[in-house]
């Protein structure tokens, strides 16, 4: 079996390398069987990067433990649900998934294009079969998951794996990985089309419009996997942090923050035909950030919780980058002229301008992130000694960015382009803004003295009522005119223009995750060693240890306590955090007790005190929190993937819209769109 | 090109204010990483840094006091480790920890374990953590006699 999937993905790593050079050669000598030829192979690419992996899960699940990654990543008692996760436990594993990934993306792109940009496919697919082969070639001759254990020239087969880290054994784990690397993966097709374009010199934004849609849904991937890292940290670390600006973490937000900052200026080449090398160079960004977030968690550069494997692969990822970014910026330096922006900015109070403004701040942060991780490898070499920045470096830079992009999601979308009057401003904003002040005003007067916090909340009311009030102004006038119910209403305006409204909902999803961010400067948290029977107060809650309970089973021994939790003198109900310390790993595991409401309740069991010394009173060590509104996070993301859904769904009044799918000629979209 | 020359000033405003809260938040947090052999071989005046240290968790130091935590990371020069300053027949260095932190520690932090512990080394020698971490989660990749034992199958 082994066999089969390493020779499968050997002929893949062939083909790849055969479809480069076809697809190339097919385009010089204008042979286009050549080129087709390669379009083919990628459909073969897939087929046995499948296979290989449909190997590998079958190992996995069916416990093959003659195979290294299956004992390292798996034991028999496992369920089977987590035996199928470990596939992308291991680095190797990982690495073959990308790889599947990717030749999923590459069939897809070669089918729907198939009859389409002629000119431009050949280059597409080199680009995207290119970065197949790397991947291929790392888990051909560097990181093979196919090994079997050995001793001398015998396979051995193994009783039972290690196991997977019990950490790992939680229901986002299996779903989390995935969707970050359908993010990641993803952005190689826009990459691609945007550098096929280049290279034949398009003089339309025919890239833009064919990607649009591709880049929208892998930066929902993107999203959706970075938020639910988020929630499994803070359901299982303990501490209920969500973000620590840990390496790892920041590799996966640093391509979110260019896509979204793509995401957003493509708007200006698509209607004015500006930012075009701009454009450019945040898709490029992007898909190398993509690769560098990869690069970072598979190389231990820097070091991080995440623990990464010393593995052999980092100096083929950083070839990799180099050979990649230089040739981009040669290519993008080199077709410059073709890039001429055609129309100019004229006024700082402008729909222009709140995007120019908008992109300059993303990318601000991006790199003030990427600057402080990689801050140890910078400072070592220029200083020559390693030095690191922590979480306070990176809210001080990040909280007064993200409140400034805030405020821009309020009013980038209702300012005109070109230029706005003052009347115009009045007309949108002075109500916004009166209700903003004065929600800061009542806060204040609240008792809430934290800067941030109240700018935070006094700007998330503003846009709050700027989103609400488009819906509402553009909905009563289809519900006076077709005489329908408000909700109807409603739902035809968002139908006719799915774009416009379903990026509202996207940014009132970000005022939501705001509210719950914000929340954070009101945690509260004790630390206490009570005994059985022994109470804890924390905010309005009385924790009462009614039990210490222990015991095992085959899987793990447990500790557990069983709290009365009362709120202002009203009980409301037990809590039960739990300590596990699982056999076969031999590794702990807590699992917290959270109350999901308004504000979160929030136990973790930390340990028990004198547990060794005899004749002393047993004492569990409680940790209990409170966090305020953090449930608005998660909340915040549904809205989030709703608003991404509705900008996907194709607008009703497709009319108004210029063709777009016409290549090679330079149209100026001169749009109806408002 | 007066509004180019407005929004050159805006732009300029703005990554000055982001330049100055950086380099703000540089100095205030920056730690310094640190092998145990070298803060042994520190003078005082390193004393008002932060740093990192990476050290083995020695076994059966983990003792739980109160809302403390105290335990010993070691290094063995040994093992051939890069910034192991080791003098003539002193190969092993070992560093007190009282860990007070408010998040509790990771459930991998245990006996034997690779840990990194952020703080201040005090006067007396003993290192006062304000957080631990241990190598956890993704990955454990394969122990080194496995890692040895598995070979690449026929191909």
């Amino acid at each position: 079996m082994e066999n089969l999937g390493a020779l499968a993905l050997l002929l893949a790593f062939c083909f790849s390398i055969y479809a480069i050079a076809a697809s190339l050669v097919g385009k010089w000598k204008k042979k286009p069987f050549l080129t087709v030829s390669a379009e083919r192979s990628v459909y073969a690419i897939w087929f046995l990067v499948s296979a290989a992996a449909a190997i590998l899960v079958y190992s996995l699940v069916s416990g093959d433990f003659r195979m290294a990654y299956v004992q390292q990543h798996t034991n028999r008692a496992m369920p089977a649900i987590y035996k199928f996760a470990a596939w992308w436990s291991g680095q190797e594993g990982s690495l073959l998934l990308w790889a599947w990934l990717l030749s999923n993306y590459c069939a897809v792109v070669v089918f729907t294009n198939r009859r389409r940009f002629r000119d431009m496919m050949p280059y597409v697919v080199s680009v995207l079969v290119a970065t197949e082969a790397f991947f291929l070639m790392l888990i051909t001759f560097v990181a093979s998951p196919f090994h079997v254990l050995m001793s001398g020239k015998a396979i051995v087969d193994v009783l039972d794996g290690n196991g997977l880290d019990p950490l790992l054994q939680y229901w986002t784990m299996v779903v989390h990985p995935p969707m970050l690397y359908l993010g990641y993966v993803g952005f190689v097709v826009p990459f691609a089309f945007a550098v096929g374009s280049l290279i034949t010199k398009q003089p339309g934004d025919a890239w833009i419009h064919t990607t649009r849609r591709w880049t929208i849904v892998t930066w929902l991937f993107q999203s959706t996997g970075v938020l639910m890292g988020a929630g499994w940290a803070y359901a299982v670390l303990g501490w209920g942090g969500y973000w620590g600006w840990d390496p790892v973490e920041n590799a996966s937000l640093l391509p979110w923050i260019t896509a979204t900052a793509f995401l957003h200026s493509v708007m200006m080449q698509e209607k004015k035909g500006m930012m075009k090398v701009w454009n450019a160079v945040l898709v490029s960004a992007t898909f190398f950030l993509c690769i560098f977030g990869t690069f970072l968690t598979r190389s231990g550069i820097v070091s991080s919780v995440h623990a990464f494997s010393q593995g052999p692969i980092g100096k083929y990822f950083v070839s990799f980058l180099a050979v990649g970014v230089a040739a981009t910026i040669y290519l993008i330096l080199d077709r410059l002229e073709y890039l001429k922006s055609e129309a100019q900015l004229e006024s700082v109070v402008s729909r222009e301008s709140s995007f120019l403004f908008n992109n300059l701040i993303l990318l601000a942060s991006c790199f003030a992130v990427l600057w402080g991780t990689l801050f140890p490898v910078i400072s070592e070499a220029v200083t020559g000694e390693k030095i690191s920045v922590d979480a306070p470096f990176y809210n001080r830079v990040n909280v007064p960015i993200a409140l400034f992009l805030l405020f821009l999601t309020g009013v980038g979308p209702l300012i005109a382009w070109r230029r706005s009057s003052l009347d115009s401003l009045k007309r949108n904003f002075l109500w916004p803004t009166i209700g903003g002040l004065s929600l800061i005003v009542v806060l204040f007067a609240l008792g809430i003295h934290k800067l941030y916090a109240l700018m935070s909340f006094g700007l998330c009311l503003f846009v709050a009522w700027t989103v609400v009030a488009e819906f509402f102004k553009g909905a009563s006038a289809i519900r006076i005119k077709d005489n329908v119910s408000f909700a109807r209403a409603t739902v035809e305006l968002t139908h006719r223009n799915t774009r416009r409204y379903g990026g509202y909902l996207v940014h009132m999803a970000i005022v939501i995750m705001f509210i719950g961010f914000t929340g954070s400067a009101f945690n509260k948290s004790v630390t206490a060693e009570v005994p059985s029977g022994g109470t804890l107060n924390i905010g309005h809650y009385q924790l009462r240890v009614m039990q210490i309970q222990d015991g095992e089973n085959d899987n793990y021994q447990w500790g557990r306590l069983v709290i009365d939790v009362s709120k202002d003198g009203k009980p409301i109900g037990t809590m039960q955090p739990e300590k596990r310390f699982y056999k076969s790993s031999r590794s702990q595991s807590s699992e917290v007790a959270i109350r999901r409401r308004a504000e979160d309740l929030y136990i973790n069991f930390s340990g028990i005190s004198n547990a060794s010394q005899p004749g002393v009173e047993k004492k569990a060590v409680v940790q209990a929190y409170v966090f305020p509104l953090v449930s608005c996070i998660w909340m915040g993301y549904w809205v989030l993937l709703f608003g991404t859904l509705i900008c996907l769904i194709p607008s009703k009044n497709r009319l108004q819209y210029p063709k777009t799918q016409v290549v090679g000629i330079a149209t100026k979209h001169a749009t109806v769109e408002k | 090109m007066k509004p180019y020359l407005k929004f050159g000033l805006l732009i300029g405003v703005i990554i000055g204010v982001i330049v100055w809260l950086a380099v703000g938040g540089v100095n205030e947090t920056k730690t310094y990483y640190k092998t145990i052999s070298e803060l042994h071989h520190l003078s005082n005046q390193g004393l008002e840094h932060n740093f990192r240290v990476a050290g083995d968790v020695a076994e059966n130091s983990i003792v739980r006091n109160g809302h403390e935590v105290q335990f010993t990371l070691s290094q063995d020069c040994r093992k051939a480790q890069a910034g192991c300053a080791a003098d003539g027949p002193h190969q092993q260095f070992s560093l007190k920890v009282v860990y007070a932190g408010i998040e509790p520690l990771p459930d991998t932090f245990k006996p034997g374990a690779q840990a990194l512990a952020d703080g201040r080394l005090g006067p007396d020698g003993v290192f006062h953590a304000d957080k631990v971490q241990a190598k956890c989660a993704s990955k454990y990749e394969a122990k080194p006699p496995q890692r040895v034992a598995s070979q690449k199958a026929s191909l």
